[in-house]
């Protein structure tokens, strides 16, 4: 025993240790003790007594509360299954068919991942809204309520729908369709019998990933949702409006469900799918035929309207005087009102997306080499991976109000955080840890993995492999993890509407607030100036990608 | 004193034994094969002397140190892998020197002097200034090796380090490799499983199989003495034939082929003949159905006159008969 005690001693690396315990404290303190507190106010009065489930009998038994889950499921099917449908067949137009610009049809589709879920709200209220562009033209809907909430969330929910079903697509086993081929079968049969299945995993993903998205988002709501009520906005109005926390931790722990459901959806299918591709498969050659891609062409055309039509909208308000009144052009809408947070809102954005960035950026890749490149520890490092996939299936509004119970209690020593912009890079840096950390292990994998071992054979420390080694073979994963963190957290105000301290507004929020208050012009010149920023930023990363590919094609020739 | 000692080292996986109490030494200079069939536990035995895993008993002993419980930069040695993972963002010299500087606080001009006469010694003196990707299987690897020496280690370790590249290749590699480390007199260990590298390469191989060392000894003993049923099957072939006093092995290339049947000869069907250049091996069918594998010389074939289908009469020396006992099969892998 004493003999197993010294091995293990003496090939525990103190530094690897101190740095994996570092790691895990953090995921705990930002993650585990929040929730826990969530959790416990569940089942807690005000006064913070246990009271067992009367918090949610009282839930249940008020009609107001309970009618908005309905409200929620509603929306959250009806719009799971639009973009569902709409982004399988703009996923399988760009990787199907043969139709002409699929570049730009790529990129066009992934607009609204750039703006705040209010600001589609916002440009739905140019479109729609009373004095809305087609409303103008006669073509008059209810768009507040629940119409303009479901537009609203396809727009948000599409081009996840679209990437996910993007990917699957596009790696097709051409084999296959040539085998099927030389069968004769008949084209709709092809289509049921290969290629449904084999987006069928996607497919299941993609409708729990849609409808939780749906569920949990608060900005649509927080704009058009007029008096039809959702979780979301319950949620808010318990806590910031009533300060009734129990309550908020009930309808919080009811925002979990779905996403959790995502989450262990998302984990079956994941490994059911492991090894569906084959390193033999070939690429897929697509036939010609006219019809199929004029269909297509049409149909993407028609989306990719749409979405220019919104940014058109926003645009359209940003920069004339008084639409529809006074269409004389003018950039005084940019002048904005300091009592929404003004144009210093703006700032504090890029400021602390820039900061979420960076920190997210190094404490995701060096959490991921020290789950994917410790040796021994396994327990801990089993832990720690655990933990990463986690924040997946944490909604930001989920986040939020466990933030607020967790850090604003007096007796927390962490309590001096709250109201900095300290506490909302937190809650970003965990709200969107999951799909970098994916990125940054990907990478971490594709690195062959006996660099450790050569380097403890000529002691050169793993701090230093890291840097030299691990850290510049994977930039382009870097890159990409910063770039997903900074436009994450520009648009991001689901977790930050709790979080966020008067003095210091961001601009996803300043935006709702000159909507509410009437200066809908100014918001969305705002939303214009959000969507430049993130479009600039991603055009950066992807002239970085460019010069990197062109520098390491140097070395391998 | 030999320079490594590996004492009744086991280490488990599972339930699964990876090693059974492995004893092994290594003297001082001498190039020793381990050699064995994939699962066989020798590449963790390998890892287990580098320390970059640990075992579950046992001692490792180091130039006389106990060095168990030692963390691999504590162990000078330096290591080849079938991989090469050489650094891809370093040009050749510079994933030498990143070791050296690590090691040695000679000056920056010492370390590219020795760093590049390592390389005239691999034959990469004019590739120096290369990255990895842009040399082949062979130069790579020859770095790896270059990476391994500079850093002057007390021993060498070889994981598989030929089995990634094409057969002309490896064989120029292995006299290559096997003349650096006499020129160095550095005492190193190779992993294999091909079976003929570990003949022409070693002093001295290890066999295992199922966790354990089956036999240890100079490649010509062990050919021409194997200890195990195993050993027989594995290095080189072994014909395992019935006859009146038992089971016996005889090499295929012990069996002579004769043009007439006297009294001990056994006849045999040929079933197949297979040139193989310099041989031919003939695969018979004995009396009992049992398989039978003649290695001649392909010029002896020639004068003989054999087709498939027709008898062959075969003789099988006295001498060149090896019995295992009944006990010794049973240990045999299913």
């Amino acid at each position: 025993m004493i003999e197993r005690m010294k091995q293990w001693i003496s090939r525990i690396n103190i530094g690897q240790l101190i740095v994996l315990c570092f790691m895990l404290a953090m995921m705990v303190m930002i993650m585990v003790l929040p929730l826990f507190s969530l959790f416990a106010r569940a089942f807690q009065s005000n006064a913070e007594e246990f009271v067992g489930l009367e918090n949610y009998q009282a839930y249940f038994r008020t009609p107001a509360l309970f009618r908005s889950i309905w409200n929620t499921i509603d929306i959250s099917l009806v719009t799971a299954f639009f973009s569902t449908v709409f982004g399988f067949l703009y996923a399988y137009a760009l990787t199907r068919t043969r139709i002409r610009f699929k570049t730009f049809f790529r990129y066009v589709a992934l607009i609204p991942i750039f703006i705040p879920t209010v600001v589609h709200a916002l440009g739905l209220i140019y479109l729609f809204g009373r004095q809305g562009v087609i409303t103008r033209m006669g073509f008059e809907i209810e768009l507040y309520g629940r119409i303009g909430l479901i537009l609203s969330q396809v727009i948000y929910t599409f081009p996840q729908a679209f990437l996910m079903f993007f990917v699957t697509l596009e790696y097709a086993d051409g084999r296959l369709y040539e085998a099927v081929e030389a069968m004769g079968v008949k084209p709709l049969t092809r289509f049921i019998k290969i290629t449904l299945p084999e987006v069928k995993f996607t497919l299941i993903n993609v409708i729990f990933v849609c409808f939780t998205l749906a569920f949990t988002d608060f900005g649509a709501p927080m704009v058009i949702g007029g008096s039809f009520n959702v979780l979301a906005t319950d949620l808010h109005t318990q806590i910031a409006g009533l300060f009734n926390f129990s309550m908020g931790a009930v309808i919080g722990t009811l925002l979990l469900t779905p996403a959790i459901m995502a989450f262990i959806v998302n984990r079956i299918t994941n490994v059911a799918n492991m090894g569906a591709m084959s390193a033999k498969s070939t690429k897929l050659i697509i036939k010609k035929s006219r019809g199929r891609d004029v269909f297509f062409f049409i149909l993407c055309s028609v989306i990719a309207f749409c979405f220019f039509a919104l940014i058109g909208a926003l645009a359209l308000g940003a920069f004339t005087t008084l639409y529809p009144f006074n269409m004389t052009l003018t950039l005084d809408n940019f002048r904005f009102n300091p009592a929404q947070g003004g144009i210093g809102s703006f700032f504090n954005s890029i400021t602390m997306s820039l900061i979420t960035a960076a920190v997210g950026t190094v404490f995701v890749f060096a959490y991921s080499y020290m789950m994917e490149k410790t040796n021994g520890l396994t327990a801990l490092t089993k832990i720690g991976k655990l933990f990463s996939i986690l924040p997946m299936a944490l909604p930001g509004m989920v986040i939020g109000i466990s933030f607020i119970l967790f850090f604003n209690t007096p007796t927390n020593p962490l309590n001096f955080l709250f109201g900095t912009i300290g506490i909302l890079v937190m809650a970003n840096v965990l709200s969107f840890f999951s799909v970098p950390f994916l990125t940054a292990t990907g990478a971490l994998k594709k690195l062959d993995k006996e660099f450790e071992s050569v380097s403890d054979s000529m002691s050169i420390p793993r701090w230093k492999l890291f840097y030299r080694v691990s850290v510049p073979l994977s930039f382009p994963a870097i890159l990409e993890i910063f770039m997903y963190y900074f436009v994450s957290s520009m648009v991001t105000i689901s977790a930050l509407v709790f979080l966020y301290n008067p003095t210091f507004r961001v601009a996803s929020i300043s935006i709702a607030h000159m909507q509410a208050a009437g200066d809908i012009a100014q918001a969305a010149a705002m939303s214009l100036l959000i969507l430049v920023v993130n479009v600039a930023v991603r055009l950066l990363y992807e002239l970085a990608m460019i010069f990197i590919k062109y520098k390491t094609k140097r070395r391998e020739s | 004193m030999s320079f490594l000692k590996v004492e009744n080292i086991t280490k488990k996986f599972g339930n699964q034994f990876a090693l059974n109490n492995v004893n092994v030494e290594v003297e001082k200079g001498e190039m020793v094969c381990i050699l064995g069939p994939s699962g066989c536990g020798k590449t963790t035995l390998l890892r287990i002397i580098a320390g970059l895993e640990t075992s579950d008993s046992g001692k490792i002993v180091i130039d006389g140190r106990d060095s168990t419980y030692f963390p691999a930069a504590k162990r000078n040695f330096g290591i080849v892998f079938q991989s090469y993972a050489l650094f891809p963002n370093m040009t050749v010299i510079g994933n030498i020197l990143f070791g050296m500087k690590q090691k040695s606080k000679a000056s920056k001009e010492d370390l590219e002097i020795r760093a590049l006469e390592v390389l005239r010694m691999v034959d990469l003196f004019e590739h120096r200034n290369k990255y990895p990707r842009q040399l082949s299987g062979g130069q790579q690897q020859r770095t790896a090796l270059a990476r391994a020496i500079a850093i002057s280690p007390s021993f060498l370790l070889l994981d598989e380090p030929l089995s990634a590249l094409d057969a002309k290749v490896r064989n120029k590699l292995r006299s290559e490799i096997r003349s650096i480390q006499k020129e160095l007199g550095i005492t190193t260990i190779m992993v294999t499983h091909d079976q003929e590298e570990a003949l022409t390469m070693a002093d001295r191989a290890i066999v295992m199989n199922n966790s354990v060392v089956e036999q240890s000894g100079s490649p010509r003993d062990i050919y021409n003495n194997p200890s195990t049923p195993f050993v027989a099957g594995f290095i080189g072939s072994m014909n395992f034939i019935k006859i009146t006093k038992g089971e016996q092995a005889i090499r295929p290339e012990k069996i002579c082929l004769v043009r007439h049947s006297e009294q001990h000869d056994y006849t045999a069907l040929i079933r197949a003949i297979e040139f193989k250049g310099a041989l031919t091996r003939i695969n018979g069918l004995m009396r009992d159905k049992s398989e039978v594998y003649i290695d001649l010389s392909s010029q002896e074939f020639d004068s003989m006159n054999l087709r498939e289908g027709a008898t062959m009469f075969l003789r099988l020396p006295e001498k060149c008969l090896t019995s295992y006992s009944d006990s010794l099969i049973i240990e045999e892998p299913v």
